[in-house]
């Protein structure tokens, strides 16, 4: 009698292999179920926001551009100029940036690379904070602002966003610096540059990815705000797009979901830009630096 | 060293250190829309036990966080990850984007498409089906508060706990599970006896996480349900906030707010110093750079 290679009979090896072959399918159909929501979702938001009307909730019966009209005329007297608003989001993004990157790179450089004393404590207590949930503060804040004359000012929310923002950002930065072998700083001190100049010119080069990443994050974080804007921003004229399309939903919520939809997807277009191109880059850093959102 | 150092200082102090001091302080006044300091010491304590809402808000709040954290940021998060990493290398790395989009999304564009979907007459997405099916339109959120929030907010929580254990089941070493298969384990007691023994320690630090994180977040169900029906899906955050700056008939009630918001200052600041024993931060904070996706 001829005996095969294997061990197993040929139809078992068949039955295992479409067993395999059956667990695949299902795995696929799993993923691609449970994440219905989101597909439909978001799908819906773009559809609706191009399109007259809905049959059965999803399929667009007239295409049309006038759900975008609020680009140059606002819905209603009531809103402030949606490009103003607009700017005041870019300034809120920006603002992040400058405030997160520019403040914590040096300090995280110090962190990284020199002894005094209280370094140890300062690094826990970067850590600890690092976890604390800053949003519990927020009544004090609203008190610290309204104390500093910023209630109702882009400045006030980015400058309350980065400073809870900054644990994290030093944090990461000091992960980059770290991660920099000494001999490169060595040489440019041995060459002769000054402490500063070699901070400036060879350390900041090569830690640019990680001020990417954190510029992007605070960027993102910034520009998205809901929560610091309703609370301290009432004013029309420091509005950002989170109290335009919150005043939206308010408004015309069961009138008219295409202007929802769209007001929507206008405030969410930079955020897709960034997360189709830039995933790479937000995720090194996010999973350090998500909070919220359960 | 100090002209690097200072700004950083300066501002943990500004907006860490100074805030926790007066919502201290503040939680010992009465405090109101006119920002006046009348101490009126454990007064404030004394009216959070006699709050006949209180107890309701509890158990919302308990309901929602075990909830929320049982059904999708731990066990579903750890599903996705085992489904992601167990299908090809692209598909699992695309599922696992998609899943990440909600929590880059602002949350008020969040917020409208859950509007959508849970809309109580017949344009919402649910209803849409259950009219195609003859059935009459249902007010989700009114008949469903909880079953909302947990599920919206589940939603967003789900990825972390994903890409968490999705680094952690990728460090495992490939030999364990090769061993495992040809011992006779099948794909499930692959799962049970070599994976989740790997992971239970990133397990345990995605569960203690997330707790202090769904104590603390509530900006989706305030856009979503508002806390509503009454205070149906209003959880102990949410009540805070409401307290000085929602819709409450006598909102601007900061010294009452500080209280309560105290209670989870404590609470945050007690778990962020656990954290930082048990978990070793240290170890835990190298991870962000690994590419998970």
């Amino acid at each position: 009698m001829r005996r095969s290679a294997y061990p197993l009979k040929a139809d078992t090896l068949k039955k295992i292999r479409r067993r395999e072959r059956a667990i695949k399918v299902l795995l696929y159909s799993f993923l691609f179920i449970t994440a219905l929501p989101i597909i439909i979702g978001y799908s819906w938001l773009f559809l609706n926001s191009f399109s007259e009307r809905l049959v059965y909730g999803l399929i667009p019966e007239q295409l049309t551009l006038k759900n975008w009209s609020f680009l140059w005329k606002p819905p209603s007297p009531y809103y402030p100029s949606l490009w103003r608003t607009f700017a005041n989001t870019l300034i809120l993004g920006l603002g992040m940036v400058i405030a997160v990157v520019g403040i914590s790179t040096p300090a995280a450089y110090v962190l990284s690379r020199m002894k005094f004393p209280g370094r140890i404590e300062i690094l826990a207590g970067t850590l600890i904070l690092h976890s604390f949930p800053g949003i519990t503060l927020l009544i004090s804040l609203y008190y610290v602002l309204r104390t500093l004359g910023l209630l109702n000012t882009v400045v006030g929310v980015f400058l309350v966003k980065a400073g809870l923002m900054m644990p994290f950002a030093i944090w990461v930065m000091k992960g980059f610096f770290d991660g920099i072998p000494w001999d490169v700083e060595r040489a440019a001190l041995v060459d002769g540059a000054t402490r500063f100049q070699t901070w400036y010119k060879v350390m900041l080069p090569q830690v640019k990815p990680g001020i990417g990443a954190i510029s992007i994050f605070a960027f993102l974080s910034g520009w998205s705000e809901y929560i610091y804007v309703i609370t301290f921003i009432h004013d029309k004229r420091s509005w950002t797009l989170s109290s335009y399309v919150n005043s939206i939903i308010g408004d015309y919520r069961f009138l008219d979901y295409g202007l929802l939809a769209s007001t929507a997807l206008f405030y969410m277009l930079p955020v897709l830009v960034f997360f189709l191109f830039a995933q790479r880059y937000l995720l090194q850093v996010s999973i350090g630096g998500m909070k919220g959102g359960g | 060293m100090l002209l690097f150092l200072s700004p950083a200082i300066i501002t943990v102090l500004v907006f860490y250190v100074v805030p926790a001091i007066l919502t201290v302080t503040m939680a010992l006044t009465n405090m109101d829309y006119r920002f006046q300091w009348n101490f009126i010491g454990l007064g404030n304590f004394r009216r959070m036990l006699n709050d006949f809402l209180l107890p309701g808000i509890l158990r919302v709040t308990f309901l929602y966080v075990i909830g929320t954290l049982g059904i999708f940021n731990v066990t579903f998060g750890l599903i996705l990850a085992l489904v992601t990493t167990s299908v090809g290398e692209r598909a699992g790395r695309f599922f696992r984007s998609l899943w990440l989009l909600p929590r880059f999304t602002p949350p008020v564009v969040y917020g409208i498409i859950w509007l959508w979907i849970l809309d109580p007459t017949k344009h919402g997405l649910l209803n849409s089906v259950r009219v195609a099916m003859g059935l009459r339109p249902v007010d989700w959120i009114l008949n469903y508060p909880l079953g909302v929030i947990i599920v919206t907010n589940g939603i967003i929580g789900a990825s972390f706990g994903m890409l968490i254990f999705t680094a952690a089941i990728r460090s495992i070493p490939r030999e364990l599970h090769w061993a495992a298969r040809v011992d006779g384990a099948g794909l499930f007691q692959d799962i049970r006896y070599i994976t989740l023994p790997q992971i239970r320690w990133p397990i345990l630090f995605v569960t203690a996480y997330q707790t202090l994180s769904l104590l603390t977040s509530y900006e989706y169900i305030l856009i979503i349900t508002k806390g509503g029906p009454y205070f149906a899906s209003t959880v102990w955050a949410l009540y805070t906030y409401n307290l000085c700056f929602g819709g409450y008939y006598a909102p601007y009630q900061f010294g009452y707010g500080s209280a309560m918001a105290l209670v989870l200052v404590i609470i945050g600041l007690i778990a962020a110093i656990t954290y930082w024993r048990v978990f070793r931060f240290r170890a835990m904070m190298a991870e962000p750079l690994i590419e998970v996706v």
